[in-house]
């Protein structure tokens, strides 16, 4: 009983720290409140489909809420896993193999360790020291720093990725589990999170939805639609407008209908993209050898069947580059994420946070200065595939533009295609001593004091951030610009809204989509100068010449009718 | 009085003026394309071209075959007889009322300078525009034909701009010498009717 109380103090205690997390099954108490910060992770799901009054018979041949073994008042969520695994039993294993588990990828291409254990971005930074809050998105329970035992396969989260009853919520700061009391959240906020009724979503069980990948990959970077601009929240329940493949009332695709899942390995991952497919057949389906997740998977590589034009085109060219004509159609994205002015206090000496005129956040004390932008117009790139990323290691310029991930490729190379990208740009801490990225921690629990967000002391952070990982911090940092891309790939528009011919060769705004992409003739925008003056110089003396000719003739004409008049 | 000869036959007459339809639609939409300014809008600029320029093509390999059945050809043979009193007489003559130094005849219908003039854009701006014209084209086709290693679209380009260039410079010399006849309007005449006015 103690040691219950004690948890739960320390649950409540540790949240006063984090800006808030609207909720969807949240009820409003009559605790005051602070004004939540509206960027932090609005996990708001769409209500789960009401069931038919007379339920059809389900498609799966196995009813879960019939099982025995799912009967049972779970007390936590490695107690469902035990019961999951008492039939599936391979699949703790299967997961455990996934960068879902182990947040690592070792990308063949460059050798370079990634995935979110190693990776330093320009969002949120790093998960080390910050574990209990991020983990949250990771499919496991209990990951709150480098202790966690990456091999108990009851710390395999299954519901997270299969309930269906869109009540099972894993909140930052919780390590990975759901909550199992009701706890006020976000802090402070009024807001009640319920308990999770775990057998309910046992018995729920399915194959993933859209809600649940989204359940982490809407709302990547800290909030819905933050960091990819082409996933967020407005593809659970999209009108083709929005992505002709998951039309509610068309295809209705799920994500997993693309990705391709097999033994849980979901293929099709950003850290080692297929930037141009060669399959010159589609290969849908089945072949275990191809990334299924690519357009040319199912649409081979000449789709349209009455412009070869178009087909040539795509040669060099992403699909996407025309059919993605811009991200963030659904939400508002985060383009700019400006560390260095994170840290400002009221006079109250209590974080705040400023809105800008478009309703989003500009200003948040724990995070910075931040820009949100919709319906944007990529930036465009040649890209072969391979990403190069700065590392914890790497050493860097602090007087240059820092790339966090470079993505790679020519127009001579043969392997890259012209890609939409989201740009994203921010300021974020190095080691002046080290010209290396630092760590923040910026997560703390109860008694935490080095956190960012309780003591908004960069020093004392940066020094926890990095000695998480075994490193030295000089003391002497500062804030360097950095950019990192993220290909644009998801939303796929109806084909009345792909690009024209025009956007690119004879933009009416007077930038054409690709002006900026080196290696490429393009008709209408790549006149040679030099040709052009000369051509019309001489067009225009010849005019000139037959112009004062014909004058001569006229003038000599009327005075020799002149003479002939005296 | 003014005698008559009758120097362009019906094909001859529905060639030049089908060709110089042809011609000017293809300046139009080709420097749309080329971006020099916007009127069709780019697509239907495109698509108009191509189908234009298949058009030209197929109305050359007709006259070419016309040409040679009927032996007109020789008509375009150079000489360089009296291409100095042409030169003389657009210089200075044709300002003194003095005589056109060169009378059309059915065998002979152009003067010495329209002869080196029209062999010029038949044997150099015409095959310079039709070659960069189709590889530019047959673009689509160059990497399953091995051509990407050999060509590439910004010189095909280039040098069918050049080519385009020189057929406009060519057109505004040769609509205003067509004034240069007997009478201002005795060549354009000519090529209406069939019937040219001599003095
Ligand atoms: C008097 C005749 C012609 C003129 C004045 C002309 C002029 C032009 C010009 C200025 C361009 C733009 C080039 C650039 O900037 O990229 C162009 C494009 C083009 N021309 Fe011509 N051209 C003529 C005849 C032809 C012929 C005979 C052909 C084919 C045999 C042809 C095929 C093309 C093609 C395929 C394009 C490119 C259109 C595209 O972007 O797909 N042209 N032309």
């Amino acid at each position: 009983m103690r040691a219950k109380h004690l948890l739960l103090l320390t649950l409540f205690a540790g949240a006063t720290a984090w800006s808030a997390l609207a909720a969807a099954n949240t009820a409003p108490s009559g605790a005051a409140s602070v004004e939540p910060s509206p960027d932090y992770p609005k996990m708001t799901m769409p209500p789960p489909e009401v069931k038919p009054p007379v339920a059809k018979p389900s498609k799966s041949t196995a009813d879960h809420s019939k099982f025995k073994e799912l009967q049972v008042d779970f007390k936590s969520g490695p107690e469902v896993t035990a019961a999951c695994l008492k039939c599936h039993t391979e699949a703790a294993k299967q997961v455990q193999h996934t960068k879902h588990w182990t947040f690592e990828f070792k990308n063949p291409q460059t050798g370079q360790m990634l995935g979110k254990r190693h990776i330093i971005n320009n969002f949120c930074t790093s998960i080390s020291s910050n574990q209990e809050f991020c983990s949250a998105c990771h499919v496991g329970y209990g990951w709150k720093d480098n202790s966690f035992d990456f091999a108990a396969q009851d710390k395999v989260d299954c519901l997270v990725c299969h309930e269906k009853t869109g009540t099972y919520r894993k909140l930052p700061g919780w390590a990975g589990h759901p909550v199992y009391q009701d706890v006020e959240f976000p802090p402070h906020s009024g807001k009640i999170v319920k308990a999770v009724d775990l057998k309910a979503a046992a018995q729920s069980v399915a194959k993933s939805g859209r809600n649940n990948c989204g359940a982490c990959h809407f709302f990547g970077g800290g909030g819905d639609a933050v960091k990819h601009g082409d996933i967020d929240t407005s593809l659970s329940n999209p009108g083709k407008y929005l992505d002709v493949h998951m039309d509610k009332d068309g295809l209705n695709f799920s994500c997993g209908e693309c990705h391709k899942t097999s033994g849980h390995e979901v293929p099709g991952s950003r850290y080692a993209v297929t930037a141009k497919d060669e399959g010159g057949k589609a290969h849908m389906r089945g072949k275990e050898d191809k990334n299924p997740a690519t357009c040319q998977a199912c649409h081979t590589n000449a789709p349209h069947k009455h412009h070869a034009r178009l087909n040539t085109h795509a040669e060099k060219i992403a699909c996407q580059t025309c059919h993605i004509p811009e991200f963030a159609r659904g939400k508002a994205t985060k383009m700019m994420w400006d560390w260095s002015t994170a840290g400002k206090l009221d006079k109250d000496g209590k974080p705040f946070t400023t809105k800008a005129p478009n309703g989003q956040v500009a200003y948040d004390s724990k995070k910075g200065d931040f820009r949100y932008e919709a319906n944007v117009i990529p930036t465009y790139v040649w890209f072969n595939g391979t990403v190069n990323y700065t590392l914890a290691d790497t050493k860097l310029d602090p007087s240059k533009l820092v790339q966090i991930n470079r993505f790679e490729g020519s127009a001579s190379d043969g392997k890259s295609k012209i890609w939409p990208i989201k740009v994203f740009s921010g300021k974020q801490p190095y080691d002046k001593a080290t010209n290396q990225l630092l760590i923040p921690h910026t997560y703390g629990g109860e008694g935490d004091d080095t956190a960012f967000w309780k003591v908004f002391d960069w020093n004392k952070a940066l020094e926890a951030g990095m000695r998480s990982v075994n490193q030295n911090f000089s003391g002497e940092y500062g804030f360097v610009s950095t950019e990192m891309y993220w290909p644009i790939t998801h939303m796929v528009a109806p084909k009345d809204d792909a690009l024209s011919c025009a956007q690119c060769h004879q933009p009416s705004i007077g930038v054409g989509r690709l002006d900026g992409v080196p290696g490429v003739y393009m008709p209408g925008r790549s006149a040679n100068k030099l040709l052009d003056t000369a051509g019309w110089t001489f067009a225009l003396l010849t005019l000139l010449g037959v112009l004062g000719h014909g004058a001569g003739r006229i003038y000599a004409a009327k005075k020799q009718g002149a003479k002939h008049h005296e | 009085m003014s005698n008559r000869i009758y120097v362009f036959k019906v094909f001859e007459r529905f060639w030049h003026w089908s060709q110089a339809l042809l011609i000017i639609a293809l300046l139009v939409t080709g420097f749309e394309v080329h971006g020099s300014y916007k009127l069709l809008g780019f697509a239907t600029a495109v698509d108009t071209h191509t189908t234009l320029a298949w058009t030209l093509v197929g109305l050359w390999v007709f006259a070419i075959f016309w040409h040679f059945t009927t032996g007109e050809w020789k008509q375009y043979i150079p000489t360089l007889q009296k291409v100095d009193a042409m030169v003389k007489f657009y210089a200075y003559g044709i300002f003194t009322n003095a005589p056109h130094p060169f009378k059309a005849t059915t065998l002979k219908k152009h003067n010495p300078l329209q002869r080196l003039a029209y062999l010029g854009v038949m044997l150099f701006i015409g095959p310079l525009i039709w070659f960069t014209g189709w590889f530019y084209i047959f673009h689509d086709k160059w990497v399953e034909w091995g051509w990407d290693q050999y060509l590439s679209l910004e010189w095909v380009a280039f040098f069918h701009t050049v080519a385009a260039f020189m057929m406009l410079i060519f057109l505004i010399a040769h609509v205003y010498l067509t004034t240069a006849g007997h009478t201002p309007t005795s060549h354009i005449k000519a090529m209406i009717t069939g019937w040219e006015e001599t003095d």
